[in-house]
C-alpha cells in the first residue's frame, strides 16, 4: 500500500496525503472498443513513480470532476508507466476517457490486496475473466509469461458480451498462438463472422484442462459469473481456499475509512479486492448486501 | 441433408460421452441403426422450420445454433462441440427444428433416425427412462445457459 500515514514528514522526505492525488501525463491512448479506452500514464516532473502488484488499483482523479477505483491493468516489470484501462459508465470514467495524450489527471495509490502468485507456483492456473475483468488479471497474465517456468499449466478463459466487446484483442491473439499457455475467448452471442466459441464462460471449463488437486484460479469479473465459475471449479475438484475473486464496490476512500465499499465485516478497497473465495462466498448470497 | 459420407476410420457410437454407461442390449439398438457424416465449415447440419428428423451426436468440430429474426443478422447463441448432442426437438411435436446449426469447423457426427429411435424409446420404457435422464441435463443447461446470458454474465 501506498500512503498509509498522515504524517507529513518521513525518513525519505514528505509522505504524500493519502488522498492526494499526484498528478500523471497521459503519455499514450488506445481505444479498446467502442466504449473502453486503455491509456498509459507517466509521472509528472517531481512526482514518485509508483510501485504495484497484480491486482491492486489505482483511484484515478479526473480533475474537477472526482475520482474512481480503476484496476491496473500493465505489467508490473515495465517501471515509470501505469496502464489503466477504462470503460465509459459514468460522468467520472467518460472525463478520464477523454483525456487527450499531454493531459493530466490525478493518481494515488496503488491500493488492496494482489493476486496471490506464490500461491500459483508450482502449480496448474486457471485464470477466468468475465466483461472488463479481462483488465485486473491482464497484470497476472504478464508474470505468467514472465515467470512460465514456475508455474504449470496455464488456462485463461475469457468471455465477452459479443466479438466487438473483447477488450485487448489483438494482444489475446498472440497469446492464443503460443503453445505453452491455452487461452479460450467466448461470448454470449455473435453473428456470422465470429467463428469461436459461443456461450457463457463456464461452458468452456470443460474443456480446461488443469489437475484439480494442484490448482489454483483466479477469477475476475461481475460477481454472478464468478460465483458460478468457482462453483464449477469446484465441482471439478478444485479446493476453495484455492480459488481467488477480484470483487468491485464504490469505491471512495480506498484507505478502509469510509465504508462505501464495505461487504458485511470486509472493506474491499483495503481487506480487498482479491479475496481468496472461501472466506467470501458468504457474503455473495446474502441478498441486498 | 447436405452432409456427406464419409470412410474410414469410422466413427464409433460407443465412444461417444452422450452414451457412456448405457446398457449394451439398448446400445446396440441404437447401434444398428446409426450412420455417419461430416459438415463441412459453413455448411448446415439442421435448419430451422425443417422436420427434425435425426438425433445427431457430435464426435469432432464445432456447431454453432443460430437464430433467424426479421430485424436483425442471424446471431449465433451459443456452440458445442465433441461430446455434445444436437437438439432435441425431434423428440417432441411437432418434430421442426427451432433454430439453424451450422459447422464453424470441419464436424463429424453420428445421426440415429428420429422416427425408429423414438420407436425404440416407445418399445423400452426403462432404458427411455434412462436415457432422457441424460438428454434432460443437457436440455437444463441449454435452458441454464440462456438464463446466465440474459443476466449478462460477462458485463459487456
Amino acid at each position: 500500500m501506498a500512503a498509509s500515514t498522515l504524517s507529513s514528514e518521513g525518513p525519505a522526505g514528505p509522505v504524500p496525503h493519502p488522498w492526494a492525488p499526484a498528478p500523471y501525463v497521459v503519455k499514450a491512448r488506445s481505444s479498446e472498443t467502442p466504449d473502453t479506452v486503455s491509456f498509459v500514464l507517466e509521472p509528472s516532473r517531481g512526482t514518485r513513480p509508483i510501485r504495484f502488484l497484480p491486482g491492486q488499483f489505482n483511484m484515478l482523479y479526473a480533475w474537477g470532476i472526482g475520482e474512481a477505483a480503476i484496476s491496473i491493468s500493465g505489467d508490473v516489470e515495465e517501471s515509470g508507466t501505469l496502464v489503466h484501462t477504462v470503460r465509459v459508465a459514468g460522468k467520472i470514467s467518460q472525463a478520464l476517457t477523454s483525456v487527450a495524450p499531454g493531459g493530466v489527471v490525478g493518481v494515488r495509490g496503488p491500493y488492496g490486496t494482489p493476486w496471490p502468485m506464490e500461491a500459483a507456483a508450482g502449480r496448474d492456473v486457471v485464470v477466468v475473466a468475465g466483461g472488463l475483468g479481462i483488465a485486473p488479471v491482464r497484470p497476472v497474465i504478464y508474470e505468467l509469461l514472465h515467470h512460465r517456468d514456475r508455474y504449470s499449466r496455464v488456462e485463461l478463459i475469457y468471455g465477452a458480451k459479443t466479438p466487438k466487446d473483447l477488450v485487448y484483442y489483438d494482444q489475446i491473439q498472440e497469446w492464443r498462438r503460443r503453445s505453452d499457455l491455452r487461452f479460450q475467448t467466448t461470448v454470449d452471442t455473435a453473428g456470422r463472422e465470429w467463428y469461436g466459441d459461443v456461450g457463457v464462460v463456464t461452458t468452456r471449463l470443460p474443456d480446461a484442462r488443469f489437475e484439480p488437486d494442484r490448482t489454483v484460479a483466479f477469477l475476475c469479473g461481475p460477481e454472478i459469473m464468478m460465483r458460478l465459475t468457482a462453483e464449477a471449479l469446484e465441482a471439478r475438484g478444485v479446493a476453495d481456499d484455492r480459488i481467488w475473486v477480484s470483487l468491485e464496490r464504490n469505491m471512495k476512500c480506498a484507505i478502509g475509512i469510509c465504508g462505501h465499499c464495505q461487504l458485511g465485516p470486509e472493506f474491499v478497497c483495503r481487506n480487498g479486492p482479491v479475496f481468496r473465495w472461501r472466506e467470501i462466498r458468504r457474503y455473495l448470497t446474502v441478498r441486498e448486501l | 441433408m447436405s452432409g456427406r459420407a464419409t470412410g474410414p476410420p469410422p466413427l464409433r457410437l460407443a465412444d461417444h460421452r452422450f452414451v457412456h454407461g448405457m446398457e449394451k442390449e439398448f446400445l446396440d439398438l441404437l447401434d444398428a441403426q446409426v450412420y455417419e457424416r461430416t459438415y463441412e465449415t459453413g455448411e448446415l447440419l439442421v435448419r430451422e422450420g425443417d422436420p427434425a428428423e435425426e438425433f445427431l451426436l457430435i464426435f469432432h468440430g464445432k456447431v454453432a445454433l443460430e437464430i433467424l429474426s426479421a430485424d436483425r443478422p442471424r446471431t449465433t447463441i451459443q456452440t458445442i462441440g465433441a461430446g455434445e448432442v444436437l437438439g432435441w426437438s425431434w423428440l417432441f411435436p411437432p418434430y421442426r427444428w427451432r433454430l439453424d446449426a451450422r459447422a464453424v469447423k470441419t464436424t463429424r457426427v453420428l445421426g440415429i433416425g428420429a422416427a425408429y429411435l423414438r420407436r425404440v424409446l416407445d418399445e423400452h420404457p426403462a432404458a427411455a427412462y434412462r436415457f432422457l435422464l441424460r438428454l434432460l441435463p443437457v436440455i437444463a443447461q441449454r435452458l441454464e445457459n440462456t438464463q446466465l446470458q440474459l443476466l449478462d454474465l460477462h458485463g459487456g
